[in-house]
Parts: structure tokens; C-alpha cells; sequence
């Protein structure tokens, strides 16, 4: 080897290891960047939530043990919480569906500039406050609600309904809630599925029922299984309006939560309804990142 | 004949039901408006007198302008803090390797599923702590984490569409890679950051479950205290209240149109 | 443009780069003199825009060097190498004018508004755009794109401009076109040009030199011409330029078609996986009596004649060689008349037309 060739030799290696380093810079810096907003997450949901987490596996003495968990599959104040609030998140979920499918499908089917504008009406409420819609069904369903004194003028029922403060309020108010979360991305994937391929299953002579069914249905069935998923999720962890349309008589895992430290300062249990409601939510976050894909939450 | 007979009853079928559907989404939404404006005092639908007593009796409560204030304040800093936080770390991750891109997304989503009620809990004792329930600024660091998933989520899908070899071509031409990002890059994911710093402000701005456990005394939020006050009774200055909340978040979401619409009639 | 600058050579060396098990820079080494036009030519993910790269500084080699002069490069980040680039996208600022995209380098330089603006309106000039700077983008079309992002380029005479495939977003005309431009424009230009392509036809068009490359690795540096003439494998032979192929036994530096030895005056290049028998359409000769005793005999019987506008291809089956193509010009065809199907024909492949290359290079 000739000097000139050793330099180089030299060189090449020098310039392998400044480019190792300066890849590891890079790569930190973008991490860097990130890091402010991941470490605020980190800090601010899952430090607390782990720390609280742990709560639940320590009793009153502070000794390490499962009575926490016990307790909630014992009582059966916290076994009800556990059955009113499924069955409210199921009727909530089962009557999105029916509401939000058809809504969608027929956006599919007026022109794209009505739709937009239609869309206005899913929009608006999705932007509007959570407490403000709550309130305006407190107004339309009490006692001498809006409702209730409509259909007594118009003679359809003597004695006014219960339909606030209870089960049924609860589960009107939420839908309306949770409505747009089935209706965004629905109505997403539905503009996506091909119509040439429904207009070709008639043509092949397929009914346009049986074209709806065997074509259009299953296209759209990732979009409706990501909005039945978003609404489960929400439901099953909702607080305001259960809490305010429900009167105190409706418990769900929430409230139940919530009660539980102001009222009663029971840490230990209230970690341990936190703990079960986690693992429900995340056992459907992970259905869902299989399923859908969380990352399709990325692109738009 | 008889399918096409079919396929006009099950269109209209559709209609009705579409139709129904959307007056259920939109009048209890609006209906707060009508009454905000009612002259009685108690709540009557429609309103048989017109008055701006509601307003008045918001506008000059001490406590409700005093919370207006404190939330106001709250989501402005939010998204202050929320918004480049976000767009920096979208921007992070954008560069990132699809390894580290796809875990931190993950990671980066959870405020917006996990349930809002443990996520307060865990606030609440970790500010037990630190001294800092009924603080603004426990509000603001609380709110900023719930507002940062959607800022990252909305500027990493603008950085998606937007074509990446320009800020390569304004760094080839000199730039160094901050001022290519400054001067290229966010010009054209701006709308994106808006949207980002709009969500931002009405997640802050609406945000109920945090605020009604660590805000409190002189720092409530005006969604503690409407919480608070729907709780015992209905008092019909909520719905002037309400109106106003309306105002703000409808029209926001038209400004953000608007940006967006003008944004796109350059291209 | 103003020559005070000078153009670089570039010297690249041992430059390497993998993507987990895939090299796409396989110990590359090239030296592109100061002012030359060169080509790196390749399929897609061949690793010419990853070599291209490299040199802007957008991707980082594993290992090597990367010189421009006697500046080692190989760290120094992309706004401190001081290139002209064209992108596949133009990448344009379409948020910007047309004179404040030309103008964008001049600015980070720190040049005052005014000279920007004759700067600006000089570069336009040279890519006919003059005029056209108060233009937004979007009111371009794809070729004047194709010049703006060129004017920005080269607005502050740099001494190397990099191209990736800047002419793939035009239709045929409008490329060919631009192609003869751009080529008059380096001359024009005092810089070092590096221009990535898959087309070879373009490749052939514009360089002083092409680097064909494959698999990570660079096949053949070559003149156009010779490139063309004397391709050193058969990937090279076969991407570069219309061929046909007959696996050939070469022993004693002589090459055997089926019984008869080739006669060639192109060196045989080493290689592995056996050699071949390059066949250019073009080059063969149909011959109206027997084939000289000078020239290779491919005759054989006419399969098929296709009229192609320009020429006419007849297709001729040899019994050694499989299908050969001939290409004969449409005029002497019309002169001398064309063999109709089933005909035997000589055709003659003249010792300096016979091609013989490697499967694969060593």
C-alpha cells in the first residue's frame, strides 16, 4: 500500500465514525423535539394513572392484597355500577348504529354539495360543548320540559313523562353525544367505497337490496367497526351527562369512581374501578389497533 | 317495475330517517339560543317574552366572569403552550424512523381514549402532591396534555400531504435546516397548525371532568361552575351562558373554514 | 453566467450505504471531473438517487468519501455544500412568486433586495422565462416549473448542480425538447452537472459521461458512445440501447456461437455467469448474396416484417442465435424492396459491431 492509499484508507475510516455520530445527533435532535410533548403526556396521563393503579393493590393498612378487587365483585352497589353501565354503553352503541347508518348512507346519496352542507348538522353539535348539550336536553326532557308540555297540549299524554333524571335521559343525552363519533368516520369510509362496483352488482342482476347488502355493507364495514369502537370507549368511561341527565340515580363507572374519592376518600377502591375501566378501554384500543389501525388516525 | 317501486319507497324510507337524524343532532343544540333570550324566569319553551335579563344576569355576576376569565385565560394558554409543543414534536416524529414514529404514536394517542375520569383522578392526587389543585396553572399543564394529541394529529397529517422535497430543495439551496422549516415548511402546513391550535383551545375551553376535581375557589372554570350549578337547578342564565359558549365554538370552526377555503383558492 | 467560479470535481470513494440487508451503495467509487456532464443511469431502486443524495447530503453514507475539490464532504450538512439542485417534484414554494422561489437562495446569501431582483430576472432570462417573475406557481405550466425550479438552481452559481430525473414529469416532446436546452445550458454554465435518470436514451442525449448503475454498484463509466459500442457486461449492454442476446462459449478469448467462432475486434471483458452475444438491430447488415467471409453469418428465414414509421423491423430466425431483430431504414427498404415471409436471407454482423460481454462483472 502506497501512503497516499494508507491516508485514504485513514480517512474513510474517520469519515465512518463522524458519520455514526452525526447520525446519533440527528436522531436525537429529532427525538428532542418530540420529547417536550411526549414527556407532558407521559407526565400529566400515564405517571398518575400508573401511580394510581398501584393504590388499588394496597388496603387500608397499607399492606399489599387483592381486597380492593374483591370488594368490587362482592358488593353489590358496585356490581350494579358494572351491569347499568354496559347496559347503557351497548343501547347507546346499538342506537348510534341505527341512527348513523342510515344517516350516512343517504349522504352517500344526495349530491356532494348538499351532503357538505348537511354535514353542518353533524359538525355543529360535535363543536358545541358537552355541557351545553346536556343542558339543552335537561330543558327539552324534565318534567315541564319542552316535551313534556308539547305532547300534554296536544293531548297525547295527561300526566307528564319521566323521561330525565333516569336511564332513559341518560341514554338520549349520550346518544346525541356520541352520535358524530359514528357518523365521522362512517360517513369517511363510505365516500371512499367504490359506487361503480354497487352499480355494477345491479347490473350483473343483483336486486339493489342485494346489492346493498353484498356489496355496499361489507366496504363499509371498517369505518362503522371504527365508529362502534369510539363510541364504546367513550361511553364506557362518560361522566357529564350520565351525571347530570341520570339525577344521581344513574351510577356508571365514572361517577362511580368519582363518588367514591370525593364522597367517600376510598382510594384503594376507587383505583381498583379505575384499574378494571382501564383494561376494558384498553382491551378496546387494542381491538381496535388491530382491526382498524390506530395509525390510520394519522392520515387523512 | 315492481324493483323500481321498491327502490323509490326504501329511497324515501332513507330520507326520512336521514332527515330525522339530523334534527336530533342540530335542535337541541340550538335550542338554547331561543331561550337564552326569554323574558320569563323560569324556563319556558317556546319564550312568550323577549329580554336580555340572562345576559345581563351573566355579564354581571362576579363569579361567573371571574370563572369566564379563569377558563378564558386557561385555553388561551393552553393553546399557546399546546400548539408549538405539538407541531414540534409532529414535525420530530415526521423525521423520524417509522420505529420510533409508530410507538410514540401510539403512546401520543392514549389522553384522547383513555377515559377522561382516570385521567382526572390521576391529576388530581399527582396536584394533591405538588400543591397544585385549584391552580391556572395545573389547569394549563393538565389541559395541554389533553389539547397535544390533537394538535400532533392534525399537523403530522398536514405534514403528510404536504410534498417533503421542498424543504430538502431549500436546504440545498442554503438553508439551514431550521430557517428551510421556518421559511417552507410551516408556511404550507399553517392551516394545519390553526386547525391544531383551534382544537387546542376548544378542547381547553370545554373541557368538564379535569377542571371540576383540580380547578376550584378562584381558579373554577366556568365548566365547574356550570356543572356545578346544573347539578342543583336550572337556572336559565346557563342558557345565555350556553349561547355565548356556542358563539365561540361555532364560530371558530367558520373561521377555520374560511382560512382553510382562502388557503386553498391560492393553490 | 459569470465564471468566477470555478467548477469542482468530484471524487467519490468507498462510498457505502445499506437499508438493513439491502446495500444501496455498495463500495461506490467515482471521479467526475470539474465541469463534466454526468449521467447516473439506472432502473429504479438501482441506487442512483441514493448516490444522488449522498452527494447533496440528504442521505448519510455509511462509510467512504466524498470529496468536491479537495473538500472532504461527507459530514458537512446539505446548506453548507453549496449545490444547485433539481428535484423529480421541482419542489417549488408554491406559496412564493416565481421570482421570489429564484430569488430564495440569494436571500439566505445575504444579497441585497436589489441585486436579487436582477439576479432573479437574469436566471429567468436564461431559462426563457423572462417576465414570468411576478407569475404565482400555480399559474405555471409543467414545463415552465421545470425552468423556475432550474432558475433556482443555479441563480447563485453554484459550482455543482445536481438533477434528479428533472425531465420525467414532461410529455416525450416537450422532454426532448429540454433535453437539447439543458444541455446548452451547461455549456453555458461553468458547473459540475450529476444528473440521475432511468431513461437511457436521455442519458445518451445529454452526457459527456455515464455511470450506469446497479444493484448499489457502478457497472460502467462511460462516453455515450462508447458506453453504447462497448458495453463491459451484459447488464449494461441490455439496459443501454435496443438488443438482442445468445448465450456464447468463450475460450481462449475466443467466442463460440453454436459451431463457428465470432469474429470481433471488442475486447472480451471479464466476468462471471458465462458471456454473451450482443446483437444491435441496427448494426446488422442484410446482405443481398452469402455474407463476406470477413463478417459473423447470422442469416436465416424471415419470420415476421413490421413497418414501424421511421424503419421497418424483420424479424429473422437464425438457428445458432434464436430471433434476431434487423432493423432496416424505411427509405433503403422502400429502395431496395423488402424480403417478404419465409424468405432466407444473409445478414452480416461485422467484426467491430460484435458485442461479446459477461453475465455479470467481476
Amino acid at each position: 500500500m502506497s501512503v497516499a492509499e494508507l491516508n485514504g484508507a485513514a480517512q474513510t475510516l474517520q469519515n465512518a465514525s463522524t458519520l455514526k455520530s452525526e447520525e446519533r445527533r440527528e436522531s436525537l435532535t429529532f427525538l428532542g423535539l418530540s420529547m417536550p410533548a411526549v414527556l407532558a403526556i407521559l407526565i400529566v396521563v400515564f405517571l398518575p394513572i400508573f401511580w394510581l393503579s398501584s393504590l388499588s393493590f394496597y388496603n387500608a393498612a397499607g399492606e399489599l392484597s387483592m381486597e380492593n378487587y374483591a370488594r368490587i365483585f362482592e358488593s353489590a352497589l358496585y356490581r350494579r355500577t358494572f351491569v347499568v353501565t354496559f347496559q347503557i354503553t351497548i343501547a347507546v352503541t346499538v342506537i348510534c348504529v341505527l341512527l348513523g347508518y342510515p344517516l350516512c348512507y343517504w349522504l352517500t346519496k344526495v349530491p356532494d354539495r348538499t351532503a357538505a352542507i348537511l354535514m353542518v348538522f353533524v359538525l355543529v353539535p360535535f363543536w358545541t360543548s358537552v355541557l351545553v348539550r346536556t343542558y339543552a336536553w335537561l330543558v327539552l326532557l324534565q318534567r315541564n320540559g319542552v316535551i313534556n308540555s308539547s305532547l300534554m297540549k296536544l293531548g297525547v299524554i295527561q300526566e307528564p313523562l319521566q323521561l330525565a333524571h333516569n336511564l332513559t335521559g341518560s341514554i338520549i343525552g349520550m346518544v346525541h353525544i356520541m352520535l358524530p363519533f359514528l357518523v365521522l368516520p362512517l360517513y369517511a369510509t363510505m365516500r371512499g367505497v367504490d359506487t361503480d362496483l354497487v352499480r355494477a352488482a345491479v347490473g350483473l342482476g343483483s336486486s339493489p337490496r342485494g346489492a346493498f347488502w353484498r356489496v355496499f355493507f361489507p366496504m363499509s364495514l371498517p369505518g362503522l367497526f371504527a365508529g362502534i369502537v369510539l363510541v364504546f370507549i367513550l361511553s364506557l368511561g362518560f361522566f357529564v351527562t350520565p351525571a347530570l341527565l341520570g339525577g344521581g340515580k344513574v351510577q356508571m363507572l365514572a361517577q362511580r369512581i368519582e363518588s367514591t374519592i370525593t364522597v367517600y376518600s376510598n382510594w384503594g377502591a376507587a383505583s381498583a374501578l379505575g384499574v378494571v375501566l382501564l383494561l376494558l378501554a384498553l382491551a378496546m384500543i387494542w381491538l381496535m389497533n388491530r382491526v382498524f389501525g390506530l395509525d390510520k388516525l394519522f392520515m387523512r | 317495475m315492481e324493483q323500481v317501486g321498491q327502490r323509490k319507497i326504501d329511497g324515501l324510507w332513507l330520507m326520512v330517517v336521514g332527515i330525522a337524524v339530523l334534527f336530533f343532532l342540530i335542535l337541541p343544540t340550538l335550542i338554547v339560543i331561543p331561550m337564552s333570550f326569554s323574558g320569563a324566569s323560569f324556563l319556558e319553551f317556546p319564550p312568550t317574552s323577549f329580554s336580555f335579563r340572562w345576559y345581563e344576569t351573566y355579564f354581571t355576576s362576579p363569579e361567573w366572569m371571574s370563572a369566564t376569565k379563569t377558563s378564558l385565560i386557561a385555553a388561551v394558554l393552553t393553546t399557546a403552550i399546546a400548539t408549538p409543543l405539538g407541531s414540534l414534536c409532529a414535525y420530530g416524529l415526521h423525521c423520524s424512523t417509522p420505529r420510533i414514529r409508530s410507538t410514540a404514536q401510539i403512546l401520543v394517542i392514549m389522553p384522547i381514549v383513555v377515559p377522561v375520569i382516570l385521567i382526572a383522578v390521576g391529576v388530581f392526587s399527582l396536584y394533591a402532591k405538588l400543591g397544585l389543585n385549584y391552580t391556572l396553572t395545573g389547569i394549563v399543564i393538565a389541559h395541554t396534555a389533553l389539547a397535544l394529541p390533537f394538535v400532533i394529529v392534525t399537523v403530522m397529517s398536514g405534514l403528510q400531504n404536504y410534498d417533503f422535497d421542498q424543504e430538502l430543495a431549500a436546504r440545498s439551496l442554503g438553508a439551514s435546516r431550521a430557517y428551510a422549516l421556518w421559511t417552507v415548511t410551516v408556511p404550507q402546513v399553517k392551516f394545519s397548525i390553526q386547525t391544531g391550535a383551534f382544537l387546542a383551545f376548544i378542547t381547553s375551553l370545554d373541557e368538564v371532568v379535569i377542571s371540576m376535581l383540580v380547578s376550584g375557589g378562584e381558579n373554577a372554570t366556568i365548566t365547574r361552575r356550570m356543572f356545578n350549578s346544573l347539578r342543583d337547578q336550572l337556572d336559565p342564565t346557563i342558557a345565555a351562558i350556553s349561547t355565548c359558549l356556542i358563539v365561540v365554538s361555532v364560530g371558530m370552526l367558520i373561521g377555520v373554514q374560511l382560512i382553510g377555503r382562502s388557503k386553498n383558492a391560492d393553490k | 453566467m459569470s465564471s468566477a467560479n470555478q467548477s469542482l470535481p468530484i471524487d467519490i470513494s468507498s462510498l457505502s450505504k445499506a437499508y438493513g440487508a439491502v446495500k444501496a451503495l455498495d463500495d461506490v467509487s467515482l471521479n467526475i471531473a470539474a465541469g463534466e456532464f454526468l449521467t447516473l443511469l439506472g432502473p429504479s431502486g438501482s441506487g442512483k438517487t441514493t448516490l444522488l443524495m449522498a452527494l447533496a447530503g440528504f442521505v448519510r453514507p455509511d462509510g467512504g468519501s466524498i470529496r468536491f475539490g479537495d473538500r472532504e464532504m461527507i459530514a458537512t450538512p446539505p446548506h453548507k455544500r453549496g449545490l444547485g439542485m433539481v428535484f423529480q417534484s421541482y419542489a417549488l414554494f408554491p406559496f412564493m412568486t416565481v421570482a421570489e422561489n429564484v430569488a430564495y437562495p440569494l436571500k439566505i446569501r445575504g444579497v441585497s433586495k436589489s441585486d436579487q431582483k436582477t439576479r432573479a430576472e437574469r436566471a429567468l432570462d436564461t431559462v426563457q422565462l423572462g417576465g414570468y417573475g411576478d407569475r404565482r406557481i400555480t399559474q405555471m405550466s409543467g414545463g415552465q416549473r421545470q425552468r423556475v425550479a432550474l432558475a433556482r438552481a443555479m441563480v447563485f452559481e453554484p459550482q455543482i448542480i445536481l438533477m434528479d430525473e428533472p425531465l420525467s414529469a414532461l410529455d416525450k416532446k416537450l422532454r426532448e425538447h429540454m433535453q437539447i436546452e439543458l444541455k446548452a445550458l451547461h455549456q453555458k454554465l461553468d458547473a459540475t452537472v450529476v444528473y440521475v435518470t432511468h431513461d437511457q436514451r436521455e442519458a445518451l442525449t445529454m452526457s459527456d459521461r455515464i455511470a450506469v448503475v446497479n444493484h448499489g454498484r457502478i457497472e460502467q463509466v462511460e462516453t455515450p458512445e462508447r458506453l453504447y459500442r462497448q458495453p463491459h457486461s451484459f447488464f449494461v449492454a441490455d439496459f443501454v440501447g435496443e438488443s438482442m442476446s445468445a448465450p456464447v462459449k468463450v475460450a481462449n478469448d475466443r467466442a463460440h456461437l453454436g459451431e463457428s467462432v465470432l469474429k470481433s475486434d471488442l475486447p472480451i471483458a471479464q466476468g462471471s455467469g458465462g458471456h454473451r452475444l450482443v446483437i444491435r438491430p441496427e448494426l446488422l447488415e442484410v446482405t443481398s448474396g452469402a455474407v463476406p467471409e470477413t463478417a459473423n453469418d447470422l442469416s436465416g428465414r424471415v419470420n415476421d416484417i413490421i413497418y414501424q414509421g421511421d424503419s421497418v423491423l424483420v424479424i429473422v430466425q437464425n438457428d445458432n442465435a434464436g430471433e434476431i431483430n434487423v432493423r432496416v431504414p424505411a427509405n433503403r427498404a422502400g429502395q431496395t424492396g423488402l424480403p417478404s415471409k419465409g424468405e432466407q436471407i444473409g445478414l452480416a454482423l461485422h467484426p467491430e459491431d460484435t458485442i461479446i460481454v459477461p453475465e455479470h462483472v467481476s
